[in-house]
């Protein structure tokens, strides 16, 4: 279709007409003869060839002439990513799990055909050992609130005409053709709305600074750069429902008077790249971008700048002097973007998942989005959950659900039945938060006054087999490979903080150290220019705020508690258990284990590389790991 | 304005200031080591970077780097509480973690800022076994020499170069820990677009950008007795070296500097500033020529090797515009190894001509191939003012308490108007002085072309020569060159002459020169002693000099001759510069 939307008439006229691509996935109440197939289209599930299983439906409905009656396409990331490839059939609302390109003759033919579950493919609760085909029944869905992540899972991210069915783009009709920039920018803040990326600053009012500061040339930029390791939200809203972003976007560029945006993404998602592309120039051909959109004043156009592999560049000042050609050097706040930006015009920088949220608050009302969550943090955060924990996925849930329900009821609990030890969120810039916590409730404050912050939004479960030193030496390695190496503390600081902590983990720690560190990374935090060094030493700060014994253990007794550190791991043989077989000895890489046959057996202290062989070959137990 | 309250005084700034603006306006010392502001060139180097200068502001979650938050009505600042001292003290302990301790053969030392402020805030030293950067020296160029591993990140040179200069030669490289600022791929200086100003020299705050040195070959050369040794002064040095003897910024040091260089066992000291009324006559021939053909204009000034390189980088289109005069420096050098060595029956092969430059361009421009005259080397070595301080000082020589000396004859000679050549627009206003006479034969009353003064960087000015009126301008600065010849290319601006001289405010401001403090105030002084001397000479008019009169009659013949071409000018222009760049 490539005819333009000449104003909100004609799009409530397509909104009707498109109604039926979507309603035997989008309407409960649905009872006609259609099936529909969706296959996650998502990076982790396309790896694990989902597209093929998208083909393999396509060729068998083909084959089979059942084109007028059942359809299959892909969707956005359904989230429970540890069971992927997922597959959902409507109207019946079966949930598949771990489905490969060879079960879609099956379950074509005993589902489609002959409206078979096949039970093998379900769910099974791991704990009541039920299995289950209605994703709402499921501990992992329950306490889930998708609202950011609503058409993921829903709609083909690739056809605009699906986003349009299910309403799309009506908020930005309403606000253009209903509202003026100030109304607009009223509900949002009525809504409660606080950015996604991590700092929580309330959106409405960053729109009405950036409304505020006179220019006939203002912007509006998405940052999708989401470097966080292990961080996959944002990814996934734009490969599951770019559309929202854009339009979330559009709405911004009205409120503030802005005709130009920039979507930042970083060059390692060209997943997300090329589906963003797609809706850019879809939605361009509709005349829902660019020039007097449905028919009034407003023009706005959006364009996609690569990021090209630095972190540095999610933060907002580096991004806009990436986006200048710059080397991306954060700048010191103030002035802040929203008054000085790109190409020193006001800015308005926003995260893809705050985006996501403004037409929904559009279209249920400012009141619908403030009464979810907590007094002070409003609506839902999405979570990437990841780590030792069993349902490793993409989780949405209200502000204010506690971490134990969010680990342990959705995620769960940890995996292979080990004990809880700590959580991580927030990425290099977030705390780790320990056991005493767990009934903490994630929204802004609670997770700032523990030490912690929400960051984006990744959720990195530990257990008892991680070592609390080593996790935090991982992140501040991660942070000196990424530092822009503007200012002191964070360009040296950093590297200091990484050696001690490598020194730590090798047996080499002092108790000066601890004090050392501990003030290093106080000055750090207090000094550094931008939010990556200001937050770099979180880590660091809360391990040793919760984890002191550990660190002591491995400073003093020169031990490691959970058994990670190699250098200060110490393989002995018991010479009670040991019966002198030798298969330790033949199996050591560095031949340090001595004896002869049938007698008691010795490893070598000095010579010893740590690589665990001798352990893993004893069938006796006589090999012990301290 | 705007009201705060810095350690519990009230200050009042107009909006925009910084804390720092304030602090200084209580004269309360924040100190700094990244920012730097020099107000007459228009330089200014706030990038936060080194986190020294941060101070406590009430409300704010963390410190604040005063040189870069601007003020808010009612701020509360703190600038000496525990946090703020202990934050100013961890932050150098981590500078110096990351930089070699060399300082007692580091050619910087007493002079260095890091240095200065290690001792000033009892900084010690931490993570002795922590990793250091690791880059190569960079001595390709004959002028400037690289230590990276002395950079502390401030970005001055960079801001300098780019800035400023517009030249580019530097850039920050790389991320995280072994961030460098180099050329562009951690090239060589020799291979990037430096033009040697050395004006990144006198902002560096430590010893990673310097001048090469080459007082050891001086001090060789002094001690070989099969070598005659002369050395020539160039003007700008007399009234900064001074300075370098505790003198006051300005002090006119002529005599004393004289007879120091004596003192060290050159065989004749001579001034430069008679080769810059040498240049006048030569140059100023030139003038005449092409503005009476109406050709080739503008001319353009070429005693600057620093704009020299540039025009070539940047214009290669307008190289054909500078005059094809020597610089003052090499036309002495090549009289002394002609005329000079002639009149003492000195084989010229024997002779080492050492110049004292207030430039570091000027070892480059020594260096040249095309630098030489009947096969020898017009200059031999070049040192800057500040390596002459260190001569004198290793000579046992206390510029305060020699007694005053002449130069010797007959390159000791100048008038007012070669003296003036060490300020912007001074080239140009010499050039008047001579052009203006010879062009309309009547005797120039008011010599001083006050219009043409001043630090900040272009001036321009119609001088009615009679027959016709000429458009003359001054820039200083490498950005204003780019302006001004920008505007020469697009045909927007007319002009007949031009003087372009690389550093902001002629060659008082120098990257040979010794530091300064205060460097505004520092530069006017230099100024004004240059014209003050000027004015106190009896001689004002470079072609009234006897000895360049002589010398002309004696030995070159006509200004713009034969001899005056094989001695004084560069045949061909493309070989004088950038012969470094002919492997591109």
């Amino acid at each position: 279709m490539t005819t333009r939307i000449k104003n909100f008439e004609q799009l409530k006229q397509k909104y009707e007409e498109y109604k039926s691509l979507v309603e035997v996935r989008a309407d409960l109440d649905y009872d006609g003869d259609q099936k529909f197939i969706l296959v996650c289209g998502g990076t982790g599930c396309v790896s694990s060839k989902s597209l093929q299983i998208v083909e393999n439906f396509q060729n068998l409905i083909k084959e089979h002439g059942l084109e007028n009656k059942v359809r299959a396409s892909i969707s956005g990331c359904f989230g429970f990513c540890e069971k992927g490839p997922i597959v959902k059939v409507f109207p019946e609302n079966v949930f598949y799990v771990q489905v490969t390109p060879n079960d879609a003759k099956e379950i074509f033919e005993k589902h489609i055909m002959n409206d078979q579950v096949v039970d093998r493919l379900l769910y099974v609760e791991p704990v009541s050992q039920k299995s289950m085909h209605d994703s709402l029944e499921m501990p992992f869905y329950r306490r889930q609130m998708r609202v950011a992540l609503r058409h993921c899972g829903l709609i083909d991210p690739e056809i605009i005409e699906e986003y349009i069915g299910v309403g799309g783009y009506q908020s930005l009709a309403k606000v253009i053709t209903q509202m003026t920039p100030e109304e607009a920018i009223e509900i949002m803040k009525q809504s409660g709305l606080g950015g996604r990326g991590g700092a929580g600053f309330s959106t409405g009012r960053k729109w009405e600074f950036g409304r505020m500061y006179q220019s006939d040339r203002k912007f509006v930029i998405c940052n999708a750069d989401e470097g966080d390791p292990g961080a996959f939200m944002d990814r996934s809203i734009m490969e599951g429902d770019a559309h929202t972003v854009v339009e979330g976007m559009a709405i911004a560029a009205y409120c503030i008077g802005a005709n130009q945006g920039y979507v930042y993404i970083r060059a390692e998602y060209p997943l997300a790249v090329k589906r963003l592309q797609i809706a850019i120039d879809e939605a361009r051909e509709l005349g829902l971008l660019g020039k007097n959109i449905l028919g009034t004043d407003f023009s706005f156009d959006v364009d996609i700048r690569l990021g090209a592999g630095a972190f540095v560049c999610g933060e907002e000042t580096a991004l806009i002097q990436s986006i200048q050609g710059n080397r991306g050097e954060p700048t010191t706040k103030p002035p802040f973007p929203a008054e000085k930006g790109l190409w020193q015009q006001p800015t308005v920088v926003n995260n893809v998942e705050t985006l996501a949220n403004v037409p929904v608050i559009f279209d249920k009302g400012p009141e619908w989005f403030a009464n979810i969550g907590t007094e002070k943090s409003k609506g839902t955060k999405v979570f990437a959950l990841a780590g030792k924990v069993n349902n490793v996925g993409l989780v949405e849930v209200p502000m204010g659900t506690t971490l134990r329900q969010l680990i342990f009821e959705i995620g769960g609990g940890v995996r292979d039945n080990r004990k809880f030890k700590a959580a991580q969120s927030g990425g290099p810039s977030g705390g780790l938060i320990p056991e005493q916590f767990l009934d903490t409730p994630i929204d802004y404050q609670s997770l700032g006054q523990i030490g912690s912050m929400m960051g984006s939004g990744g959720m990195i479960v530990m257990s008892d087999t991680d070592c609390m030193v080593n996790i935090a030496r991982f992140y501040v390695e991660f942070i000196v490979d990424e530092s822009c190496g503007r200012c002191v503390p964070c360009r040296v600081g950093t590297k200091r903080m990484l050696e001690i902590l490598t020194d730590i983990t090798k047996g080499k720690g002092t108790l000066e150290m601890l004090d050392e560190l501990q003030s290093l990374a106080e000055t750090i935090k207090d000094t550094a220019l931008c939010g990556l060094g200001q937050t770099a030493p979180n880590p660091v700060l809360s391990s040793l705020r919760y984890f002191m014994d550990e660190y002591k253990a491995h400073v003093v007794e020169k031990r490691c508690p959970a058994g990670v550190c190699t250098e200060l791991l110490h393989y002995e043989i018991n010479p009670e258990k040991c019966i002198g077989c030798t298969a330790c000895a033949r199996a050591c890489p560095v031949s340090c284990i001595s004896g002869a046959p049938k007698q008691a057996h010795v490893i070598d202290q000095e010579k010893c590389i740590k690589c665990g062989n001798c352990l893993q070959k004893c069938r006796f137990g006589a090999v012990i790991r301290k | 304005m705007i009201t705060l309250t810095i350690d519990g005084k009230e200050v009042s700034v107009p909006a925009g200031s910084t804390i720092l603006d304030a602090a200084k306006k209580l004269n309360l010392k924040i100190p700094t080591l990244c920012y730097l502001e020099l107000e007459k060139i228009h330089y200014k180097n706030q990038v936060a970077s080194c986190r020294v200068c941060v101070v406590e502001v009430e409300g704010r979650r963390n410190l604040a780097p005063a040189c870069a938050t601007p003020v808010a009505p009612g701020m509360k600042v703190i600038t000496n509480s525990k946090r703020v001292l202990s934050a100013r003290r961890k932050n150098l302990e981590l500078i110096i973690s990351n930089h070699p301790f060399t300082c007692l053969t580091c050619l910087k030392s007493t002079e260095c800022e890091l240095q200065t402020m290690a001792w000033e805030y009892d900084v010690q030293v931490k993570y002795p076994n922590g990793e250091r950067m690791r880059h190569k020296k960079d001595h390709s160029s004959a002028a400037l020499f690289r230590d990276p591993d002395k950079c502390i990140m401030c970005r001055r040179c960079e801001t300098m170069c780019n800035e400023v200069q517009t030249v580019g030669a530097l850039t920050a490289f790389g991320r995280g820990f072994n961030t460098i600022v180099a050329p562009a791929e951690k090239n060589l200086i020799v291979d990037s677009p430096c033009v040697y100003c050395g004006q990144c020299v006198t902002v560096c705050p430590t010893g990673a950008l310097i001048g090469h040195s080459y007082i050891n070959q001086v001090w060789n050369a002094l001690f070989d007795d099969t070598k005659k040794v002369v050395v020539q002064v160039a003007p700008a040095v007399r009234v900064a070296l001074g300075e370098e003897f505790g003198y006051p910024a300005g002090e006119i040091v002529t005599g004393k500097m004289v007879a120091g260089l004596r003192k060290l066992g050159f065989d004749a000291v001579f001034d430069t500033t008679f080769g810059a009324d040498l240049t006048i006559i030569e140059e100023g021939t030139e003038i005449i020529e092409r503005v009476t053909k109406n050709e080739n204009l503008p001319i353009l000034t070429s005693c600057c090797p620093g704009w020299i390189n540039f025009i070539r980088y940047y214009y290669p289109s307008l190289e054909y515009m500078p005059s094809t005069t020597k610089s003052p420096q090499q036309m002495t050098g090549a009289i002394i190894k002609s005329y000079y060595a002639e009149k003492m029956g000195w084989d010229p092969k024997n002779i080492v001509v050492v110049s004292i430059m207030p430039c570091i361009a000027k070892k480059y421009e020594a260096s040249l191939p095309n630098q030489e005259s009947y096969g020898v080397r017009d200059v031999d070595y070049s040192l800057t003012t500040r390596e002459l301080a260190k001569i004198l000082k290793e000579g046992s020589v206390d510029l305060r308490y020699i007694e005053e000396e002449d130069f010797d004859s007959p390159l000791g000679e100048s008038t007012g108007a070669g003296i003036i050549f060490g300020a912007t627009g001074g080239v140009l206003e010499a050039a008047l002085r001579s052009v203006y006479e010879l062009v309309t034969k009547k005797t120039l009353e008011n010599v001083d072309f006050v219009a043409l003064r001043g630090l900040d960087g272009a001036h321009e000015a119609v001088v009615d020569l009679g027959d016709r009126k000429i458009r003359v301008a001054a820039v200083s600065g490498l950005g204003n060159a780019r302006k001004i010849l920008d505007k020469v290319v697009s045909g927007e601006e007319v002009f007949d002459v031009i003087e372009i001289m690389a550093c902001p405010g002629g060659c008082i401001n120098g990257g040979g020169q010794p530091y300064a403090k205060d460097r505004d105030v520092v530069l006017q002084k230099r100024m004004e002693s240059l014209y003050k001397i000027d004015r106190e000479d009896k001689l004002r008019k470079s072609h009234e000099n006897p000895e360049v009169i002589a010398l002309y009659k004696n030995y070159l013949g006509e200004p713009g001759g034969h001899k005056a071409h094989d001695l004084l000018h560069v045949e061909n222009f493309e070989a004088s510069v950038m012969s470094e760049w002919e492997h591109f």
